[in-house]
């Protein structure tokens, strides 16, 4: 494998007088899935957010597919599955409306749709099993379909590196099936993805590798050698070591 | 007198005709945008602008500029100084907006109180739209016009940057330019409608349209449709009553307009209901 796809070196992020991230160092090969396990507030958002250049870091570096954040969005090399709960639910768009969303970068400054744009539109519907749902506004459907749906908004925009944040907080079984399978055949495809998750159960059929993140970098390595007792302990404290 | 002569009398007269005209371009302008503006959740942002331009359209009159000039001037000032507050203190922008809408239209009272009496208050604070000028109604229709190809041609790009900043950012759109647009034409709009309705009553025509559509319809493109439509009827009807009752046609467009949006609270909840 040429250079990583993510190359994390250094990364400290501070806001205001709170360190959200110190010294984070983390590498992704192309074409691997990589988890990204912590607490809430232990810097998950923070990192992927720094990946695509929403937030500044204080020190270290970013480098997407050998890049800057900025030329990777410039491309539309990155994509980002935000959390379901931060959209809106009552926005009056569709689910096409928003997978089209995917494609506005590829579009002519007025963002009229064109066939190849159709046709990305039905074919990442098609992917996240969503296809007749396709004219539905999008409070209509089930947190774990709206989830696909961002999903399917980030296979259309065809990007080469995926975030994705916490994708499977909340999910019905059906669509933590649909997803998992989906990113399963993003990664075989050549695509890598980085994503945040404290649902251990599905962490070693995804991904390859995972880092435990609790601000600094606690462990990382292939999944089975990082997802120990002691090192979840060390991530979520004595609450995970009585689960585990 | 027949119901058809009674309804098409008031038409007869020309100041009646540039009411119209300039109360339907300030209603669809403000109704396109409005819809936005409901679903960012910057409402109070149309309140701020409208209020903030007073200064602005006073100093105008005094050297004899196009009163837009003034109002576009100061309106965006305040837009400028909402968010520097903002930004650099830890008041939330309902607060921030508060402090400088109000200082700037206090600013704009005291003007108006020590200038000779040319410039009069309540043309400015309530619309003067039965005695608009013919160089007003040039402003008036080359701002709409601007407003409206600049609103139609870009709907795509206002209605990702209102769903989702983050995407919208992740694919390189230039999210930041496509705010500044968006208050820029939220500025046109209230100069647009200040000449219509006044300082006082331009935010409705910024928040009502736009809400009732919202109630009316879960797709944006209707919404876009629905919401000049409304404020189109809601000029029709308030000017020509104006004219019958002998009252405010500024107030009587908005009292409209409320209406609508009553009839379409009603009719959203009885579908609820159904379903």
């Amino acid at each position: 494998m040429s250079e990583p796809a993510l190359d994390v070196r250094g990364l400290t992020v501070r806001y205001r007088d709170v360190v959200a991230l110190e010294d984070v160092t983390v590498q992704v090969a192309q074409g691997q899935a990589c988890g990204l396990v912590g607490m809430n507030g232990s810097g998950k958002s923070t990192l992927l957010k720094a990946v695509v250049g929403l937030v500044r870091p204080d020190a270290g570096s970013v480098a997407v597919l050998g890049g800057t954040p900025d030329a990777a969005r410039a491309g539309g090399l990155v994509g980002y599955v935000p959390q379901v709960d931060d959209v809106d639910r009552d926005f009056p768009v569709t689910v096409d409306d928003v997978v089209l969303m995917g494609r506005y970068h590829r579009m002519g400054r007025r963002r009229r749709t064109r066939p190849v744009d159709r046709a990305a539109v039905d074919e990442a519907l098609t992917r996240v099993g969503l296809a007749d749902l396709a004219g539905r506004q999008i409070g209509r459907l089930s947190g774990g379909q709206r989830q696909r749906v961002l999903l399917a908004r980030a296979l259309a925009q065809e990007a080469r590196v995926l975030l994705l944040d916490e994708p499977f907080t909340g999910l019905d079984v059906v669509s933590e099936a649909a997803i998992t399978a989906v990113l399963r055949g993003l990664v075989d495809d050549g695509c890598t993805v980085l994503l945040s998750t404290h649902d251990l159960a599905t962490l070693p059929e995804l991904c390859e590798t995972s880092v435990l993140l609790h601000r600094r970098v606690l462990a990382q390595g292939p999944t089975a050698d990082v997802v120990t007792p002691e090192n979840l302990a060390r991530t979520f404290g004595l609450d995970a070591r009585a689960e585990a | 007198m027949t119901w058809w002569e009674v309804l098409v009398e008031p038409w007869q007269f020309e100041f009646m005709q540039r009411a119209l005209l300039v109360t339907v371009l300030a209603g669809v302008v403000a109704a396109v945008l409005s819809c936005w503006l409901v679903l960012i959740g910057w409402s109070l942002m149309g309140d701020a602008v409208s209020h903030a331009v007073l200064p602005g359209v006073v100093l105008s009159y005094l050297v004899g500029a196009p009163f837009a000039v003034g109002a576009l001037v100061f309106g965006l000032g305040a837009v400028g100084l909402i968010g520097a507050v903002r930004e650099t203190t830890r008041l939330k922008e309902d607060t921030a907006i508060g402090v400088v809408f109000t200082t700037a239209f206090a600013v704009g009272v005291v003007l108006v109180s020590t200038t000779p009496s040319q410039v009069d208050l309540s043309h400015i604070l309530f619309g003067n739209v039965l005695g608009v000028s013919d160089a007003d109604i040039v402003q008036v229709v080359v701002l709409a016009a601007v407003a409206l190809a600049v609103l139609v041609a870009r709907r795509r790009d206002i209605t990702l940057y209102a769903f989702d900043r983050v995407h919208a950012h992740v694919v390189g759109l230039p999210v930041r330019r496509i705010g500044a647009m968006l208050l820029l034409l939220l500025a046109l709009a209230v100069v647009v409608a200040l000449q219509a309705v006044g300082v006082v009553l331009a935010v409705a025509m910024l928040i009502t349209p736009g809400a009732t559509a919202f109630l009316l319809t879960d797709r944006i493109e209707r919404m876009l449709v629905v919401a000049p439509l409304v404020a189109t009827v809601c000029a029709v009807a308030g000017i020509w009553t104006s004219y019958l009752l002998d009252a405010a046609s500024a107030g009587l467009v908005v009292v409209f307009q409320g209406l609508a949006f009553a009839v379409a609270y009603v009719v959203a909840r009885r579908r609820e209901r159904v379903r």
